[in-house]
């Protein structure tokens, strides 16, 4: 075992000197894998002069302590002066665990790193444990594009690294009587080179939508066309929802990626998920199964998504979503 | 100029299936296909040599059983010059890390690229690592999330998908670029491509050739294992209505609105 390597590390992230609460579903992981090894748990943040009054929210969320890299290049995500400080910091500090978010910085940096330092990286966990005996990772996710699920070790090479889906838990609650240190680090100018340049941002803020709505309606093979996705949109234009759509609606050209649920779309974990024709594969159920509660409507009594369903609807969608839509707007009318 | 496309060859969509002594996927099984991604980081490079004064020579890389010629016969039908498959026993089961390390030694061999396009992530692992890992190996810039790529002064401008918008940013040179769908729209072979296809041959590189330390490649070597596969267990217990009748669909509707007021939704 390589016991030179010790401590948990979260990757947190911050967009304008903001903390970005993907930060907190990451320190309440950490924050049980740290206790289960009885480690502490640092979170690491990478940015421009960030405030101790933004930094302590790290704290008060989970963290003992945070270690700030601040330099002006370092305001925007870039692979090459993010990834330059953070091996950087690996090699001095030697941690054990680096858990990243699996946002598209999460995903580049992450990888950039292991491909740098030999390390083994775990992409898109959904759920992350402890080894009772080794005290090894286990990093569970989605796998083989089919019904399975895969737990992932690395062995030998530190830290281990993961990946998680963002919304694949809840944020860690704050404290804000938790004890922390917060340790400020300003890289050397060679490690803040880049050979990238951001020369434009185009804000388009509703590509997060889905992913903070309260209610999604999702759709899939059983809308059977394009035309149809106008029931799921007039029901969610009445509760203020989100449109989803499974992979296949999405391959199929009838639903934008924008809304694509699962493995290789979004995770959302809104309070209600309506499944309207939608069978249920895995790589789907992994972008939903922390809702709140979940209601699907599907023709086969078979499909696998009534298993994971508070409610399941034995039916047709499209006598079930009219109707559905229509008392609403009644019921909305009276009142 | 030279530019290298990244093609893998993955079990044709719902069809995969893993060893379940080793947990990693099969990939002799029938019905390979080019990872769909892999077709529109194809595009992108064959509308970039379109659109190019000068001479851009197109290559492709895969790694995979000898079987996964045949994806590469399919890059070369759709316009790509040569293909190159890394094919040998002692490759198999690599994880993210070791594929990375194995097509970095591959190209180091091959050639110097001006760009290295690949998908996003395959259909099968769908990690997405592979890309950013070989960038690093490589010592280039890695630019993921890619909607749309053109040429800029010394390097490339490409134009990332982000959770909160588009960032649009250049490179000073060489770039591994990782694609989204957004980026194009993949072409359909021609007669006289199919044609040209059947008579290229592909090169073939295994280990010995490439001269790759064991250390480096194939299962053993990965630093990650799969410990265990298993089915999924977040079961509920579900109350079940039956919606196949007008009474049916009205209490089926009826509950949902319940579900609606109860968590203050409606």
């Amino acid at each position: 075992m390589n016991s030179a390597h010790q401590g948990i590390w979260i990757l947190a992230e911050q967009s304008q000197g903001r903390i970005d609460p993907v930060s907190y579903e990451l320190l309440g992981r950490g924050r049980i894998l740290a206790d289960k090894r009885k480690h502490p748990l640092t979170a690491v943040i990478l940015g421009a002069e960030l405030p101790d009054s933004e930094l302590q929210q790290l704290i008060a969320r989970g963290a003992d302590r945070v270690l700030h890299a601040s330099a002006a290049e370092l305001a925007i995500f870039t692979p090459e002066p993010y990834s330059a400080c953070l091996c950087a910091l690996i090699q001095e500090e030697k941690p054990e665990i680096l858990l990243a978010a699996a946002t598209s910085s999460g995903r580049t940096v992450m990888p950039y790193i292991a491909g740098k330092m030999r390390l083994g990286l775990t992409a898109d966990c959904t759920d992350l444990d402890i080894e009772a005996d080794s005290g090894l990772l286990l990093q569970t996710r989605p796998a083989a594009g089919g019904n399975i699920m895969a737990t992932i070790k690395t062995p030998t090479e530190r830290p281990q690294m993961a990946t998680v889906r963002p919304h694949s838990s809840r944020p860690a609650e704050p404290n804000s009587d938790r004890p922390g240190e917060i340790c400020r680090w300003e890289p050397p100018a060679a490690l803040l080179s880049s050979r990238v340049r951001r020369v434009s941002f185009e804000r388009a803020p509703d590509a997060r939508g889905i992913q903070d709505a309260e209610v999604v309606i999702a759709v899939g093979r059983g809308i059977k066309k394009a035309e149809n996705m106008s029931l799921a949109r007039k029901l969610a234009g009445l509760l203020d929802a989100a449109v989803g759509a499974s992979r296949e609606a999405v391959d199929r050209g009838w639903a934008p990626y924008s809304g694509q649920v699962g493995l290789s779309g979004k995770t959302v974990s809104p309070k209600v998920y309506l499944a309207a024709g939608i069978s249920g594969a895995v790589q789907h159920l992994a972008g939903m199964q922390t809702s709140d509660t979940i209601i699907a409507i599907n023709t086969d009594p078979e499909a696998p998504i009534f298993q994971y369903s508070e409610l399941a609807i034995c039916g047709d969608l499209f006598t079930i979503l009219p109707l559905l839509t229509d008392k609403i707007a009644a019921s909305r009318k009276q009142s | 100029m030279n530019i290298l496309v990244l093609i893998k060859q993955v079990p044709e969509s719902q069809a995969t299936r893993m060893d379940e002594s080793t947990g990693t996927i099969v990939r002799e099984a029938a019905n390979s296909v080019i990872n769909p991604l892999d077709l529109h980081a194809l595009e992108c490079a064959l509308i970039l040599r379109e659109q190019s004064d000068t001479t851009v020579n197109l290559d492709c890389l895969s790694m995979g059983p000898p079987a996964a010629v045949s994806v590469l016969k399919e890059a070369i039908a759709l316009g790509a010059d040569q293909g190159y498959l890394l094919s040998d026993r002692k490759f198999a089961g690599s994880d993210t890390w070791c594929t990375a390390r194995t097509l970095a030694a591959a190209i180091a061999k091959i050639g110097s690229y001006d760009l290295i396009l690949c998908g996003e992530r395959a259909t099968d692992g769908e990690t997405g690592q592979t890309g950013p890992a070989l960038a690093a190996m490589l010592d280039l810039p890695v630019l993921t999330y890619a909607s749309a790529i053109s040429r800029s002064a010394g390097g490339w401008r490409v134009r990332r998908m982000l959770e909160d918008g588009y960032e649009t940013v250049e490179t000073t040179g060489p770039a591994v670029v990782c694609v989204l769908k957004e980026a194009s729209v993949p072409r359909l072979p021609t007669l006289a491509g199919k044609r040209r296809a059947r008579a290229a041959s592909c090169r073939v590189i295994d280990a010995a050739e490439l001269g790759i330390d064991p250390a480096d490649t194939g299962l053993n070597a990965s630093p990650t294992r799969v410990v265990s596969i298993f089915r999924p267990n977040h079961l509920k217990h579900s109350e079940r209505l039956s919606a196949l009748d007008p009474a049916g669909v009205e209490r089926a509707v009826e509950k949902i609105i319940a579900i609606f007021r109860q968590k203050g939704v409606l």
